[in-house]
């Protein structure tokens, strides 16, 4: 099919054009606009009626004008360009070249709204990602194929844990030459774009990773493609050239706002705070994009990073993405005023394919008791530590004070460490039992007998022979 | 059936999942069409004049005005006979293995139509009329050994009866005819597919009182709140609150004949660990995987939204057709807050005047005649067969506030409430059913039930641990005033028991292999022995027995145990009573005195 030119612009509006007398446009194509002095736009249609065409124009619609800006309908919806050459470059939010490299040879053109995964296609994610910190690989553990986000909060060290998880994760067993990284910020600002560049130029991660930057001072609307065109390079990656890919995907709160900015020209009836009723779905379009196939060897594990407005978990953007990730990480301010480093808040936090990735032949048999008895204690302890707070610590009883004790030192132990601290499975599981001997047996009800037998028992009689030897 | 009537019209608006057609005369509300070059599927949701808004339940990218549309006269329906049973279906009817089979390809591409029952396949027919026999609608012409555990029942339609005047037997395919009933000489011809469009409901003799419990296995839930075959209800919770684990824990241990799964707009994983897990665990009661006596429909999260809407009717109308066999189905619906969004949606794009939070104005009428379609009866024939469907709808409510619309209107509806608590979740207490807020209208009328079969005891002991739970409450705002010390001796038993309850009891695994499942049987005893240790702890504490030592008794270590005996173990659970005798007036001083405190 010829494409058609118009000039036939009738309304300008926020990112939207209103096109006239148009024939044979498709819902959804592709749309090139020359401005009057030359330059180049993209846009695609988002409504069609009779002969009248809505169109949302990618970089904005400042300059356009009714007289001199042409409109052609290309015929096809926007695709991306792919190849295994995207390792190692950097690419605008529009998936263009920046890095100054040579433009890309296209194995294949993609479309970047890319389609459902059929659920009975799908392998179930099972296979456990080491991360190295202690927090995610002990307690909320991450598999291959999931989709974990997380829920920051302005000022938290969000971007220093995503680099660290990029840099460390890894599978037990298995080599790291199929491993790739899949990185899109959104509305981010210079400078922590280049913190992530510096930070995987430096470790060597480059080579492995391909980057699509839309900045804050980038065109808002271009981000609504931003993240499909990531995915669509990781799905190629992924189920194409067989790879594990880890897609960060940062910061969906400006994802969000630009929707919802797109949204109101519409005039569409809002949702919750001004965001779409549609928010839950286009969402789900993004995040469903992780996982793993049947007869296919690679695989697709997003982390997502959102920063919740006034650390408001109820804010639809992590509400609504937390009820479509498989889990959360949720970060704690009041942890990183005490200056521990990751700050991850325990509690709320969740990965929930965790019991199919841990257990015996995955990381150890003990992992899932020893999992559920670390949050039942911590919770305990904390719970006790606020009963102190209003009453005094002489109001606790004696099992109180040693779980107040205990998470304490667990926050302190097992929560805190390095940025550059890579613990293994083994060393969070056994820093963990360790932590356990600070409470009696008796209170240790999430863990099967066999256990305590196995792992705890030793390391009493050590503590008791230690005790003994010292008096 | 009336006359087919094809109506041909024109795409004249496109947006989104929305499409205007034009040149529609004829055409009625709710019929199937099929729109443009790929022939995607839709269905008519508002006519006015010659103009039809279409809901379209594919991608619609790619479309443009002037592509044909075409209504097949006819409402959006289901194909019901044997082969039901193990399917994974999507919204719409279609087998999701077929759709990888013929898009080629791990994803869904748009157009594909592929049929609902294998056409191919044969089924051994075993007639239970003969020649001769007079039979009206919802009588059984005969069955077929669809699973192992499923005996399907094919019935006469709706609508046809008449004298047998030929019966078929042996290997038929499901669209050969193997009945021919002769009505004073209008002859119908039966065959074992049929159709049944989703939005009608399926017509029953009369409805029953829902009288008889429906267990989960599931110790909160079947002790506490328990729901009756026939029964609704519905599961709010905030995410990460374990909703789905419950609604898994449900389809896999309700004491259920027939389960249908819905999974809508919900998680792809989701989906796919049902899938792969259930042809590996047993039934309890039959013995053999759990695939065989369940269904699944997924339209998952990324699937078309439109099809989110449809995909609860097409679920409901495949339990209402097992119901009708005089099968105890269960229906799960995962979750019905994103059927509800499609429906907001879709009225957004519609331009209707919207009620609160954006939702149609009749998001509870709609609500409400989903969950009545829900029920035990008696269903059409002349033997008079029992069927039940129970109905559990997840919710999502967003940011966990139970007072948004959607939560609302179902709690108007549903008459069982599992309140998911957040804090609960925080401390892996699971389910994290919250005890205090949760409520069920079925514990009275279920009581009568289980004291009948546990000798009396049932009601009382439910009654009793209740209220520890709720004087637990009480107390504990006093312990975070004044602290614990504050407290009396008989107080503080009530603390220690209303802990062992929560412990030993509500909390339950459902990640442990025997944990996950607990009989009734299991259940009363479980909770009669906490009960009789609160009993015999209160009058040890009353002779004067030190409460410490009391409540560090090696007897408890055992109760806290109990729930990973094996069912066949569950007799280990009286000898507790002695053991704790035992122990307790082990502790208890020579000639203790009633009045010592």
């Amino acid at each position: 099919m010829l494409p058609r030119e118009y000039r036939t612009i009738s309304s300008l509006s926020g990112p939207l054009m209103m096109v006239e007398k148009t024939s044979e446009v498709r819902y959804d194509e592709l749309v090139e606009i020359s401005l009057g002095n030359g330059e180049k736009r993209r846009g695609r249609v988002l409504e069609i009626e009779s002969d009248r065409a809505l169109v949302q124009v990618f970089e904005g619609t400042s300059g356009i004008d009714s007289e001199d800006t042409k409109v052609r309908f290309v015929g096809k919806v926007l695709t991306l360009p792919v190849s295994k050459d995207m390792l190692g470059r950097v690419f605008n939010g529009r998936g263009e070249p920046i890095d100054g490299g040579a433009p890309l040879i296209a194995e294949q053109n993609l479309d970047i709204n890319g389609m459902p995964m059929n659920p009975f296609s799908r392998d179930y994610p099972s296979e456990f990602i080491q991360t190295g910190i202690s927090t995610i690989d002990g307690l909320n553990p991450m598999v291959r194929g999931q989709k974990l986000p997380i829920f920051s909060a302005s000022g938290l060290p969000h971007n220093r844990m995503a680099a660290q998880i990029a840099r460390q994760a890894t599978v037990i067993n298995s080599g790291n030459d199929d491993f790739a990284v899949v990185f899109a910020a959104m509305g981010i600002t210079f400078e922590e774009a280049s913190f992530f560049m510096e930070d995987f130029r430096r470790t060597g991660a480059l080579q492995r990773t391909v980057l699509y930057i839309n900045l804050a001072d980038d065109p808002a609307i271009e981000r609504i493609s931003t993240p499909r065109i990531a995915l669509t390079a990781a799905e190629y990656l992924a189920f194409e050239c067989n790879m594990h890919v880890v897609v960060i995907l940062t910061d969906l709160t400006n994802y969000c706002e630009a929707l919802r900015e797109i949204s109101a020209a519409r005039k569409e009836v809002p949702g919750r705070r001004g965001y779409p009723g549609y928010l839950y779905t286009d969402l789900a379009t993004m995040y469903e994009r992780a996982g793993r196939l049947k007869g296919k060897s690679g695989s697709i594990t997003q982390i997502p990073i959102l920063t919740m407005p006034e650390d408001d978990k109820t804010h639809p953007i992590p509400d609504l993405t937390g009820y479509i990730t498989e889990g959360q990480i949720i970060l704690s301010r009041s942890l990183h005023r005490q200056g521990i480093y990751p700050p991850v808040d325990v509690m709320p936090s969740l990965s929930r394919l965790k019991d199919k990735g841990i257990g015996k032949d995955k990381t150890r048999e003990d992992h899932a008791d020893l999992m559920n008895q670390l949050f039942a204690a911590y919770a305990r302890g904390k719970e006790a530590k606020e009963l102190a707070v209003i009453l005094g610590e002489g109001a606790l009883s004696d099992e109180d004070k040693a779980f107040a004790k205990f998470s304490t030192t667990f926050e302190d132990k097992y929560i805190r460490q390095g940025e550059y601290e890579n613990r293994t499975i083994k060393e969070t599981l056994e820093l963990g039992w360790n932590l356990l001997t600070m409470i009696p047996v008796k209170e240790l009800k999430r863990i099967r007998d066999a256990y305590i037998e196995k792992y705890l028992q030793p390391l009493l009689k050590g503590k008791t022979d230690a005790d003994n030897a010292k008096s | 059936m009336p006359d087919k009537k094809e109506v041909k019209g024109v795409i004249e608006r496109i947006s989104g999942s929305l499409v205007v057609a034009g040149g529609m005369e004829g055409a009625s509300m709710q019929d199937v069409v099929h729109i443009g070059e790929l022939g995607l599927v839709g269905e008519i949701l508002e006519v006015n004049g010659d103009k039809a808004s279409i809901q379209v339940y594919e991608e619609t990218s790619g479309l443009m005005p002037g592509e044909p549309v075409v209504s097949m006269g006819e409402p959006l329906s289901v194909e019901l006979g044997p082969g039901i049973i193990e399917q994974f279906y999507d919204g719409i009817q279609r087998p999701l293995e077929l759709i990888e089979k013929a898009a080629k390809s791990h994803f869904i591409s748009r157009g594909i139509s592929v049929p609902a029952l294998d056409r191919s396949k044969k089924w051994k027919f075993e007639p239970k009329v003969k020649v001769g026999d007079e039979v009206i609608a919802g009588d059984i012409l005969g069955t077929v050994q669809e699973t192992v555990v499923v005996e399907h029942r094919i019935m006469v339609p709706n609508g046809v009866k008449g004298k047998v005047v030929k019966i078929e037997s042996g290997e038929h395919t499901i669209e050969e005819v193997i009945a021919v009933l002769d009505d004073n000489g209008k002859k119908s011809e039966i065959c074992m597919l049929q159709r049944w469009p989703v939005r009608r409901p399926r017509p029953v003799a009369r409805r029953l009182a829902p009288n008889v419990p429906m267990t989960t296995g599931q110790r909160v839930v079947d002790a506490f709140f328990p729901v009756a075959l026939g029964g609704t209800a519905c599961v709010p919770g905030p995410f990460g609150s374990g909703k789905t684990v419950i609604q898994h824990q449900f389809a896999k241990w309700a004491q259920a004949q027939i389960v249908v799964y819905v999974g809508c707009g919900e998680r792809g994983n989701e989906m796919t660990d049902v899938l792969l897990e259930f042809p590996e665990l047993d039934d309890p009661q039959s013995g053999h995987p759990l695939m065989k006596r369940t269904t699944l429909i997924a339209n998952t999260s990324n699937m078309p939204v439109a099809a989110r809407e449809a995909s609860v009717y097409t679920a409901i109308t495949l339990a209402e057709y097992y119901r009708d066999m005089g099968y105890s189905v269960a229906l799960m619906a995962d979750s019905t807050s994103r059927w509800a969004e499609a429906l907001r949606e879709m009225s957004g794009r519609l331009e209707e005047m919207p009620g609160e939070e954006g939702y149609p104005a009749y998001l509870g009428t709609r609500l409400a005649s989903f969950y009545e379609r829900a029920g035990r009866c008696i269903v059409n024939g002349k033997e008079s067969r029992e069927g039940s469907i129970t109905v559990i709808g997840a919710v999502s409510p967003p940011g966990g506030d139970l007072s948004e619309p959607v939560t609302q209107n179902t709690l108007r509806v549903t008459k069982v409430f599992w309140g998911l608590d957040a804090n609960l979740a925080y401390q892996r207490h699971f389910p994290a059913i919250n005890w205090l807020s949760s409520y069920s209208l079925y514990t009275e009328r279920l009581d009568a039930y289980w004291d009948e079969k546990f000798d009396d005891q049932w009601s009382g002991l439910r009654v009793e641990a209740m209220g520890l739970l709720e004087q637990e409450d009480q107390l504990n705002e006093v312990v975070r005033l004044v602290g614990i010390d504050a407290l009396s001796r008989d107080e503080r038993m009530v603390m220690e028991t209303a802990k062992s309850l929560r412990e030993d009891f509500l909390h339950q695994n459902a990640f442990h292999e025997i944990d996950t499942y607990a009989s009734m049987e299991k259940q009363f005893k479980m909770l009669r022995t906490i009960i009789n240790f609160h009993h015999q702890g209160l009058d040890a504490l009353h002779k004067g027995a030190p409460m410490t030592k009391l409540f560090n008794l090696p007897v408890r270590e055992q109760i806290a145990r109990m729930r990973y005996l094996e069912e066949n173990q569950i007799d280990q659970i009286d000898k507790l009573d002695d053991v704790m005798k035992e122990q307790i007036s082990g502790i208890v001083p020579v000639g203790g005195d009633n009045n010592a405190a």
